[in-house]
């Protein structure tokens, strides 16, 4: 199997939502039991599946986590809201983290955050392009401060970006 | 070897020699290159005398505190009749740290040697790497390098045949910066919220999952392969003068420098001679402003302060900041300091967890005086504020978040006043459009 | 909890407290309120509000008093210029974001953010120029609001929901001042006993919809009293604003309840304030009543009984006092009596993190009580034998439809002590208006044979009296000498010689808190 992105672009979730959990995916999760002494400690890993399989983490996909967990949703949403690289809303296909944190904002970040935004026609930070392509968020720090700009788009991390170099990186994504 | 730039003469190369040779990512490479011998000693010893052996090398904690390991080790209760954890602390989320990065990627043997020697020395069955969820590649490299040592048999129920059960499990955070704390990563591993938890109880007696559990990081683990091997003698010796500081340390070096990347020294080596001579110094025509020696969370030093430093614990104290996680942040005089402590202040803001009152509010506060600051409308009072302020977010909360967003706030006022006076007085425009 | 004990200063006050006392304990004990709003004594401590910070001689930070144990010889200043300035520190952040809404607020006036502001802020702010955060009001279950912008972030609601009513329904969602308390939209905060996150939130930021804008708390009146509810017997406190009863709140006591209340006791009150009350004694005159006054109808209840033999019947409500049970009781010693009482049945609900709390499925507070006293849950029977009976005493009994005409074809006489007029009234021979639980004092006996006193919280209406009242001057007779009891301890005081049980201990004895009753001892003593 291609190994998934765990933003974006790849699946949808669907209304009314579909059991993530099931056939392959749910024999990957029961695997993971055996290697906590908890349920409730495969939380994190289940939700980076459903984000895989989703794009996103839904509310009905956060009752199923829950349920699949014996957790309650309120639990789980908690949780999910505490880390910022869980979606709660649907991204573009491609997911850009551009680092401005003050390393790699001495060295240039903003005006590399500024191409992205431009290239990729997201407007704002935060925002996801008209043609669903791209969205485009700030993050704090990749930790990869000896490459100035790194970003991350979906699971690629790209080193030294700089504002010049960024649409050659986006024509890599369609 | 070296990665990006090759290792400089005046550094002490010893976790870092295969840092950008791909061949040391596999298992037999890695083999070929003396590895797992560390592992294969130790399984031949009692448990207490590699907890003795590190110990008397003198390591330190690499993730900032510098607590010595041997004695952190040695903390963990001798019953084993519940089960003990080890946890790698691969989340490096330190802003100007990357030196746990370059071990996971070029050297992930060593990590996983490290990990089974110490989980076999606390009497750990299970080691847990957790790793921060920006970290793709390092992800990537790690689970292969982890089935590889699972296929050969150095991991798994009997680690080279020596019947001792050594599993190690990868987990994946997901974007806190607040999980590189010991205790926030433990509730994470749980599946929690990343917020810290109150000490006592100390790890060592109830840590992830309630059981004991020794946190150590990456760079910590990866040295104690080496220890084994060579001896705590060979170690202790790699020591230029204070004998609390030992060992050869991964330096991060970024910002304005003309060869930003990871340096190996030994330690008590000259920061001068990390910054002007393997970092290669300013960009050209420019001259240094600010260092920050030891990832964002500690003061900020001047060029003065940091050119007198000697790069190792008790030195670096000497000229009023911290060793922390050794990423040293370097600002020449292009840099608005204002503008890049507004910037770090920000950065703990979007991080405190929002336990405590005085972290919650203080950072947000704090940021939003800044920019005030940043978009002219500073005043005088702007500074006692930012100090008050500063002065309760220190030593009031369970971690040290706040404490970290205050550090820069303070130095940077106490070194750099006349640039945040150039906003008030309007000598200097405004860099941010009006709060 | 060890017995070794450790001294300590604390405020200059030394004591001696045991071993792994945390210091907020210990300084309520020296009469030293550290001021705090994440620690609750039945809840987890997470020591994030940090407002409880006190100076300890000798260590290097201040300490949060919640989290920090005692230590021999330690020394605390919990009002060092330290410790105060961290607190002021920590109610100016607490306030930054805080819309300092009051006037509007229901919590203002029992508000812990409003007086420890009063007692130890800052007289302005700082935070000038800036926006505040805001959040809109969201609607969280039943009877539950959360006002987000009144929230300190405290998570007291969030770990009752989690480690007491072990039902987490509530989170913490987002970080960072970002924070808020947050809900799955899948669930509602209905859990049976959610709404002690009302009472537990230090600020207004959970509030009670059934409570919403009723009144100030400056305007109510308290008085201790017992859930009524059921027969777990949880000690609560009414609160009546102008006689008219508007909330039910827990009482802490820590051998019965420690601070929680269910949703079932807490709204279960309106029936205190109903309108539609016997207010004068009745007296039947052919085929009409007669309004009476109190000595005209006492002296016929009187001559009614004394006249009597053969067969009485009690139907008693399990809200009837122990002293109206009992002195009723005795009324009817000549006759051969069978006293029953209702015990309405309902659903169980525990709430799991404290052992021994739950709703009740016997929703009679005095069932135990009535059984140490001769009476019976056989409510039935008792209706079959007052078909023969000479007398049939109904003692605030809520009587069906069935119950009425089971009670329709009895030859003997029917006394009513009744609250609330019910067309039904009219076979009556004699009715006499009594108060109820919110109107008295009495006590009650728990299922724990826990025996607790209730206080008047309301006045009552018109001409009624307690009905151990009523009985008491009944059984001391008329006349200038007789020695009727004339308060509920008096009245209590005659329980014992009939039920030693009940003996050696006045009200004074009973104290807020209860007394449990000897197990095993004779219910009534040999006639």
């Amino acid at each position: 199997m291609t190994p998934r992105s765990a933003h974006g672009g790849h699946g949808t979730e669907t209304v009314p939502h579909a059991p993530v959990f099931v056939g392959e995916t749910r024999a990957r999760l029961e695997g993971l039991f055996g290697k906590y002494p908890t349920r409730q400690a495969c939380l994190l890993p289940a939700l980076w599946m459903v984000q895989e399989e989703r794009g996103w983490i839904s509310e009905p996909a956060i009752e199923e986590v829950a349920g699949v967990l014996d957790l309650t949703p309120a639990y789980v949403k908690g949780v999910v809201t505490f880390y910022t690289m869980y979606h709660t809303h649907p991204v573009g296909r491609h997911f850009i983290q551009v680092c401005t944190t003050s390393p790699c904002n001495i060295c240039g970040a903003e005006d590399v955050a500024r191409a992205l935004v431009e290239k990729t026609g997201c407007r704002e930070l935060g925002a996801t392009s008209p043609d669903g392509r791209f969205t485009v968020v700030e993050v704090e720090c990749l930790g990869a401060c000896g490459f100035p700009t790194p970003i991350l788009v979906d699971d690629d991390f790209v080193e030294d970006v700089t504002p010049d170099k960024v649409a050659a990186i986006l024509e890599r994504y369609t | 070897m070296g990665y990006p730039h090759p290792s400089h003469p005046k550094e002490t190369v010893v976790l870092s020699k295969y840092f950008g040779d791909a061949g040391a990512r596999s298992f037999d490479g890695w083999v070929q290159r003396g590895g797992y011998e560390g592992l294969r000693k130790a399984l031949g010893m009692s448990r207490e005398a590699i907890v003795e052996e590190v110990k008397a090398s003198g390591l330190r904690g690499r993730g900032g505190a510098g607590f010595p390991t041997g004695l952190k080790w040695s903390f963990m209760p001798k019953d084993v009749a519940k089960p003990h954890y080890l946890v790698c602390n691969a989340d490096e989320s330190e802003p100007g740290t990357f030196k746990d990065r370059e071990i996971m990627r070029w050297t992930p043997h060593a990590l996983i040697e490290g990990c089974a020697i110490a989980a076999y020395a606390i009497g750990s069955e299970r080691c847990y790497i957790y790793i921060r969820g920006e970290f793709t590649e390092p992800w990537r490299v790690m689970s292969a390098a982890v089935g590889e040592a699972y296929a050969a048999g150095a991991l798994g129920e009997s680690a080279f045949g020596s019947g001792r059960r050594i599993d190690v499990v990868l987990h994946r955070g997901a974007g806190a910066y607040i999980c590189g704390e010991e205790t926030g990563m433990m509730n994470s591993l749980e599946g929690k919220r990343g917020n810290p938890r109150i000490k006592p109880p100390f790890p060592a007696v109830s840590g992830v999952f309630g059981m004991p559990t020794t946190v150590n990081n990456v760079e910590t683990l990866a040295a104690v392969p080496h220890i084994l091997v060579r001896g705590a003698e060979w170690y202790k010796g790699l020591c230029l003068g204070n004998p609390k500081s030992t060992g050869t340390k991964l330096i991060s070096v970024c910002g304005h420098i003309q060869r930003p990347g990871n340096y190996e020294v030994t330690m008590g080596t000259p920061v001068k001679d990390i910054l002007y001579e393997m970092a290669g110094g300013p960009r050209p025509g420019r001259t240094f402003k600010a260092v920050i020696p030891g990832g964002s969370s500690v003061p900020i030093m001047t060029r003065e302060e940091a050119e007198e430093a000697l790069f190792d614990y008790e030195g670096i104290v000497a000229k009023g900041s911290m060793l922390g996680s050794a990423g040293m942040i370097v600002m020449d005089d292009t840099t608005d300091m204002v503008y890049q402590i507004w910037r770090l202040a920000r950065f703990y803001a979007h991080e405190s967890c929002a336990q405590c009152t005085q972290c919650r509010e203080g950072t947000a506060w704090t940021t939003k005086v800044l920019e005030r600051i940043l978009s002219g409308k500073g005043k005088q009072e702007d500074f006692q504020l930012l100090l008050d302020l500063s002065e309760q977010m220190t030593g009031k909360t369970i971690c040290v978040l706040s404490d970290s967003c205050a550090a820069p706030v303070v130095s940077g006022i106490q070194k750099f006043r006349s640039e945040f006076e150039a906003y008030m007085t309007g000598s200097r425009q405004p860099s941010m459009a009006a709060v | 909890m060890s017995d070794e004990l450790v001294n300590v200063t604390i405020e200059g006050t030394a004591l001696a407290v045991p071993k792994g006392t945390t210091i907020i304990e210990a300084a309520k004990q020296a009469g030293v309120l550290i001021p705090h709003y994440c620690y609750h004594p039945s809840l987890s401590s997470p020591a994030v509000c940090r407002m409880c910070l006190v100076e300890v001689e000798k260590a290097p930070k201040l300490a949060p008093a919640c989290v920090t144990a005692v230590a021999e010889g330690q020394v605390v200043h919990v009002n060092s210029e330290s410790a105060l300035k961290a607190r002021e520190a920590v109610l100016e952040f607490l306030l930054i974001n805080h819309p300092l809404d009051c006037p509007i607020c229901d919590q203002a006036g029992e508000c812990e953010l409003q007086d420890y502001v009063f007692q130890e802020g800052r007289a302005g702010t700082r935070y000038k120029e800036y926006a505040k955060r805001y959040n809109p009001v969201e609607d969280f279950g039943p009877d539950i609001l959360y006002v987000p912008n009144r929230c300190i972030l405290c998570t007291r609601c969030v770990r009752f929901m989690d480690d007491v009513a072990e039902t987490p329904l509530l989170n913490v969602s987002e970080r960072g001042d970002r924070a808020f308390i947050g809900i799955a939209d899948a669930q509602k905060l209905d859990h049976p006993w959610a709404g002690n996150v009302v009472d537990l939130c230090p600020v207004g930021s959970l509030l009670s919809k059934d409570f919403l804008h009723k009144a100030r708390a400056w305007d109510l009146d308290k008085a201790a009293s017992v859930c009524p509810g059921c027969t777990q017997g949880c000690n609560v406190t009414i609160d009546t604003r102008d006689d008219v009863v508007v909330r039910i709140r827990p009482r802490p006591n820590l051998e019965v309840n420690r601070h929680f209340i269910c949703d079932y006791g807490r709204m279960n009150y309106r029936w205190m304030n109903r309108g539609d009350r016997i207010e004068a004694p009745l007296l039947r005159d052919g085929a009409r009543h007669l309004a009476v006054d109190w000595d005209t109808a006492l002296d016929r209840f009187g001559q009614m009984l004394r006249g009597g033999s053969g067969s009485a019947v009690i139907l008693a409500s399990g809200r009837a006092s122990t002293e109206s049970l009992g002195l009723a009781r005795k009324l009817l010693d000549r006759f051969d009596v069978t006293a029953a009482v209702q015990v309405p049945l309902g659903q169980e609900a525990p709430l799991p993190g404290i052992p021994g709390l739950a709703l009740r499925r016997e929703r009679a507070p005095n069932l135990a009580g009535a059984e140490l006293l001769g009476y019976t849950a056989q409510w039935d029977s008792a209706l079959g034998a007052a078909a023969s009976a000479s007398v049939v005493m109904v003692l605030d009994a809520d009587l069906s439809a069935a119950d009425e005409s089971a009670l329709a074809g009895i030859a003997g006489l029917l006394v009513v002590l009744g609250t609330v007029a019910t067309d039904w009234l009219h076979r009556a021979d004699l009715v006499l208006p009594v108060t109820n639980v919110a109107e008295e004092n009495g006590t009650y006996v728990n299922r724990d044979r826990r025996l607790q006193r209730y206080h008047q919280a309301k006045s009552q209406p018109g001409m009624a009296r307690p009905a151990w009242w009523v009985a008491g001057e009944v059984l001391s007779g008329p006349g200038p000498d007789a020695d009727a009891p004339s308060t509920a301890d008096e009245a209590f005081a005659l329980l014992a010689d009939r039920w030693p049980i009940f003996g050696g201990m006045g009200y004074a004895e009973i104290g807020f808190t209860g007394r449990v009753l000897p197990a095993g001892a004779g219910a009534e003593a040999a006639r």
